[in-house]
């Protein structure tokens, strides 16, 4: 017996989230993705509080002003103030992002779960429908959507969400398929576990790896589609902000050239954001992951 | 043993079939196998590779839905339960997996992965599966700082005790161990096994243990079924099958044990080739492509499984002419 014993009794008191922290601050990446996103998103859900100008403010003595002391990122076309835009706009690009990641990640894994515990026939109906799903043209598919749901924060957010579940249903379909053949899954099913309990007690953690780099990767594309929307008059509607249409200033050739400050705060900050998301989402990735500690 | 047995386990027969897309041949894993578990003992399924015994302890859990046949656990037949009364009897009976790197979850902890069970049978309060869990812990002589570590951190041999609490912690009746000890290291092997036959004793337990190791199988079961296969070859208490086995096939396996003192090397029959695709299994005796005594009649009938001692039957047409050789 005391052959078999480890000889490492380091992390026997500790709980899974401690070790979970511990794997994730080790990982100098990670901390700085969530070195970002921390300020930038009580940057953005603060502003009101330390900003005196409001995102829809007109200011017709400061029509295209630089960067100044009163207007710290200067003011657009019609004078509104480019800093109470920014914040704005990110709220409203996360809020569009992440709401329509998390209805997508629901959605897809519920397909998924379905399509792979659910027997020949049922995953033949239900792949067959997101094959279907996915030969969709995104974009057209986007514009009948759009057009139906129409314009504001909320059918983005539909439109978003049911154009990019499919590929996640198909990832957590492969996934779950080769799980439910692993010993530990038909030792649980010979304990009489239900599919609830397979699905979420064992489904779930061993896909979470799965569901945190496509929120990362997806919460990107959901900004930028966002963004293209917004550009087709079909997203965020004028005058409501959102980093995606304030981008699209960009598409006049003056903007571009002179006024560069209309579109590079947005534009930066969507990089950073995006960046400092994937960043979070590689360390989540491994901190999730148990065995990561044998690397 | 006017009792009735544990588990009665009659014409099962599973064949996979390919997918309604594919064409392919059905594949028959076993066919009409037929034995008893009485309580309190151990029975042995041996056989090579393919030979259906894996199958047939996953049936008896309804792991796998046998295609006919019927498996009754102390009187009801698990083929027909509907899943509310299956969860109920799947308690009553556990499974110890051949791999233990493959049958704990990387996700768990060792004690989330002991009350694992507890919970699915809605043991309550939390402190009385926690209690359980440990109990069965001490069981398997783990310390008890091994409730809040991964199994990542353990060895094969730990991890397999770890495998053997979760099948304890349910305090089941019946416990189907698939090559428990087949993927351990030849000392560990032995120390498990020791185990298992020290639990089987106190706990009175019945067992049905899936092995390919003869010598084995010899220590730790009462009785011992042989498979070739899919299909019962042999069944005979242990005592009596070592002794004296009757078909060719038990034989040629007997012979392959090997001899622990060197020059009492004895007469080796070893059988040439390859168990043959269960898709396409030869016809009468299965046995008979690769059997040295294999004669023209063996490829017409199947051979029934006929009781030649008290509790010792065989299932070979030329038994009696082959009874003075070997």
């Amino acid at each position: 017996m005391t052959a078999e014993t480890p000889a490492t009794v380091r992390s026997a008191s500790k709980g899974p989230w401690v070790r979970a922290w511990g794997r994730f601050s080790s990982n100098g990446a990670a901390l700085a993705g969530l070195a970002i996103l921390v300020p930038i998103l009580v940057l953005v859900i603060s502003y009101p509080l330390w900003w005196p100008y409001s995102p829809n403010d007109i200011d017709l003595r400061a029509l295209n002003q630089a960067p100044g002391p009163v207007h710290w990122l200067g003011t657009d076309g019609v004078g509104r103030d480019i800093l109470a835009r920014l914040m704005q706009g990110g709220r409203i690009s996360l809020t569009v992002a992440v709401v329509s990641v998390a209805i997508s990640i629901v959605i897809g894994f519920l397909v998924g779960a379905i399509a792979s515990f659910g027997g020949k026939v049922v995953d033949n109906g239900v792949m067959r429908l997101v094959d279907l799903a996915m030969t969709l043209p995104p974009v057209i598919f986007l514009l009948v959507l759009a057009s139906i749901a129409g314009t504001g924060v909320a059918p983005t957010i539909v439109v978003i969400s049911l154009l990019s579940w499919p590929v996640l249903s198909r990832m957590v379909r492969a996934r779950l398929l080769e799980l439910r053949e692993r010993d530990f899954v038909v030792a649980a099913r010979g304990m009489g576990a239900s599919l609830p309990h397979l699905l979420f007690r064992h489904g779930l953690p061993n896909s979470i790896d799965i569901l945190v780099v496509y929120a990362t990767l997806q919460i990107a594309n959901a900004i930028l589609l966002e963004a293209g929307l917004s550009f087709l008059g079909l997203g965020i509607a004028p005058p409501e902000a959102s980093w995606g249409n304030m981008l699209n200033a960009a598409r006049s050739t003056v903007v571009l050239e002179q006024y560069v400050w209309q579109w590079m705060f947005p534009g930066g900050a969507l990089v950073l954001t995006v960046l400092a998301i994937n960043f979070l989402g590689d360390g989540l990735r491994d901190a999730f992951d148990p065995r990561s500690d044998l690397n | 043993m006017s009792e009735q047995p544990l588990l009665a386990v009659s014409g099962l027969t599973k064949h996979f079939k390919p997918s309604t897309f594919s064409r392919g041949p059905v594949v028959r894993a076993i066919e009409d196998v037929s034995f008893e578990v009485p309580r309190g003992t151990v029975v042995g399924l041996v056989g090579e590779s393919g030979s259906g015994k894996t199958t047939i302890g996953r049936s008896v859990l309804r792991l796998v839905e046998p295609t006919s046949g019927a498996v009754r656990f102390d009187g009801v037949d698990m083929t027909a339960l509907p899943p509310s009364e299956l969860r109920r009897q799947r308690a009553r009976m556990q499974y110890i997996f051949q791999d233990p790197f493959a049958s704990l979850s990387p996700r768990m902890t060792i004690g989330q992965i002991l009350m694992e069970g507890l919970e699915i049978q809605g043991m309550r309060p939390r402190e009385a599966r926690v209690a359980r869990a440990k109990a069965a812990l001490a069981a398997v002589e783990l310390p008890a700082d091994a409730f809040d570590r991964y199994a990542h951190e353990f060895s094969g041999g730990q991890r397999q005790r770890i495998g053997i609490a979760r099948a304890l912690a349910l305090e089941p009746e019946l416990i189907v161990a698939d090559e428990p000890v087949s993927a351990l290291d030849v000392s560990i092997q032995a120390q498990i096994i020791n185990l298992l036959r020290d639990l089987q004793q106190r706990l009175g337990l019945t067992m049905l243990f899936i092995s390919h190791d003869l010598a084995v199988v010899e220590y730790i079961c009462d009785t011992v079924i042989v498979l070739y296969l899919g299909r019962v070859m042999e069944m005979a208490p242990a005592a009596e099958l070592y002794a004296n086995p009757r078909h060719p096939y038990t034989r040629a396996l007997l012979s392959a044990i090997p001899e622990p003192v060197p020059g009492r090397a004895k007469q080796r029959q070893v059988l040439v080739g390859d168990i043959p695709s269960p898709a396409n299994p030869p016809s009468g005796c299965v046995f008979r492509t690769r059997c040295p005594h294999a004669a023209a009649a063996c490829a017409n009938t199947v051979p029934p499984l006929d009781n030649v001692a008290q509790a010792h039957r065989v299932a070979c047409i030329r038994r009696e002419e082959l009874a003075g050789l070997a």
